[in-house]
């Protein structure tokens, strides 16, 4: 058991330059079998692991990671949390997640610097003020606080915003999701590392899944870098890798794997303390509190594995964002990247039991996984302890894309893809 | 950004195509037979591949006629271009891990 972080820890610890902070957890190798093995050490990965020996009380765990924790989309999005999804069943699954992140930073002993600083999704024409009212009721009847500013009230509450954006993208008004925010990824993986590690999970970085040992239609262990694990269930989180997951076990998904980019700029003085959305221009822009802007932007339209992504999509939205903001167009930008996003054809994401038995996978969340990390976790790690799905993911299943049950929230989740 | 060879027009900016997805899927001959679970299998899954991708573009802003390209998803190299309804060149695998 770690230490538990507190202002006494803190405290302490600047007495000592900082230089004896332990271990924020256990560096581990594999042992021969664990009862749960779950491939992926990202945030959803981390999540399911912690939950399970939490709420499932099953300890025997590993999280094998080819490269480092959260190197993955966990530090690649751009940590906008939110729940104002439009059906009911992903309501319910991001509602979830939501009220998780609200007690994480207490529950995990970690801060994760939430912060529920409201998040806006603009409306730039007639159509899309229809669809954000219907969404807002929507939300409402879901229980999600959700409400409609006026083009006036957006520029109060966003004093930098061009409302005529140039006469290319006027903004006509928005919802507003209050308990909406951002929070720190990376922290979120190490926060939930850290407590996962202390329940018992063993986390093993710097290990490549090559395949899986199935047997009779069960899957029986991992074939890794670091030699043969067995298991009596696996779970695969490996986001834009899930194809080549799911191609090793034998079977196919539908999804299609494709960069998305995001961009940070210079630090510069506080200037923006919200979130600003625009599904339709392909344009997220939040500030982060070493001052970034950062900058989310859309999907290439084609399949791709490098973690770039095409400079016609970067152009794209530093376009509507200059001039969306007219006063960032001289904003020199720092970095840019690219993180590699399962995307379904409903835009919702797969937690399921797979054709092997034992053998879960959690995938599809596209563009948007990050704000469901807590939720994705929970949900997944009750689907691998109890060999069946949680009411809140039941619809998510693999099955959906035979029966015709589809969930489809193109508009929700925000990035068309 | 692409530089993708029209086989018509030659090569063109990746902004001037459209994508249209996995090559070589064809469409059931007798529908009215297939169950869901083929149905499935042709209208959503896919092969994804990390490394060879055989897939359909267009030349939208250009000739608009469609063609197959085969690409490495990792490294973005194109590797051949070559026209609708003939089988793809032979082409060593690509293996990411």
């Amino acid at each position: 058991m770690s230490p538990r972080y507190s202002v006494f820890s803190l405290l302490r610890n600047a007495l000592s330059y900082h230089e004896n902070w332990q271990q924020a957890w256990r560096a581990a190798e594999p042992r021969e079998r664990y009862d749960v093995v779950i491939v992926g050490g990202g945030g959803h990965g981390l999540a399911t692991a912690y939950y399970l020996a939490k709420l499932h009380g099953i300890r025997s765990v590993a999280v094998i990671e080819r490269g480092w924790l959260g190197g993955g989309n966990t530090g690649r999005n751009t940590t906008i949390v939110r729940s104002n999804y439009l059906w009911d069943q992903s309501a319910a699954l991001y509602e979830q997640a939501l009220k998780l992140w609200e007690g994480l930073s207490q529950d995990l002993n970690y801060n994760v610097m939430f912060s529920q600083r409201g998040v806006l999704n603009l409306a730039h024409n007639q159509h899309d003020l229809r669809e954000t009212w219907r969404r807002i009721n929507a939300n409402r009847l879901n229980g999600i606080d959700s409400e409609f500013l006026t083009a006036q009230q957006v520029k109060e509450m966003v004093p930098i915003i061009d409302l005529r954006a140039g006469g290319r993208y006027p903004v006509l008004g928005a919802s507003l999701q209050r308990r909406g925010g951002t929070a720190r990824h990376d922290a979120v993986a190490w926060g939930y590392a850290r407590a996962a590690s202390d329940l018992g999970v063993d986390i093993i970085q710097e290990c490549p899944v090559n395949g899986f040992r199935i047997e009779n239609g069960k899957v029986t262990g991992v074939e890794t870098g670091k030699g043969f694990i067995a298991a009596g269930k696996v779970g695969i989180v490996t986001a834009g890798h899930s194809s080549v997951m799911a191609n090793m076990a034998g079977f196919r998904l539908p999804v299609q794997s494709v960069p998305l980019q995001a961009l940070v700029s210079e630090p510069v003085k506080p200037v923006i303390d919200t979130v600003v959305m625009s599904g339709a221009v392909h344009a997220y822009i939040s500030q982060s509190d070493k001052g970034e802007l950062v900058i989310g932007a859309g999907v290439d339209h084609y399949i791709g594995y490098g973690q770039r992504g095409s400079l016609p999509v970067t152009e794209e939205t530093i376009a509507a964002v200059c001039e969306l903001f007219p006063l960032f167009r001289r904003m020199r930008m720092l970095r840019q990247w690219g993180g590699i996003v399962d995307t379904c054809p409903d835009a919702s994401p797969i937690l399921s039991k797979t054709p092997v038995q034992h053998l879960y996978i959690n995938c599809g969340w596209g563009t948007g996984g990050f704000k469901a990390t807590p939720g994705s976790g929970w949900a997944f790690a009750h689907t691998i302890a109890k060999d069946e799905p949680h009411e809140l993911n039941a619809a998510f299943s693999l099955d959906r894309f035979r029966s015709g049950f589809l969930i489809d929230e193109h508009g929700a989740a925000a990035v068309a893809h | 950004m692409l530089q993708i060879s029209c086989p018509h027009c030659g090569p063109r900016a990746e902004s001037e195509f459209s994508y249209g997805g996995e090559a070589h899927i064809e469409r059931p001959k007798d529908p009215a037979a297939l169950s869901d679970a083929e149905w499935a299998e042709f209208v959503f899954l896919r092969d994804n591949p990390k490394g060879l991708v055989l897939e359909r573009w267009n030349h939208a802003l250009g000739c608009r006629r469609w063609f197959n390209v085969a690409r490495d998803s990792v490294s973005y190299e194109i590797l051949a271009v070559y026209p609708m309804g003939s089988p793809p060149p032979a082409l060593e695998p690509r293996r990411y891990v």
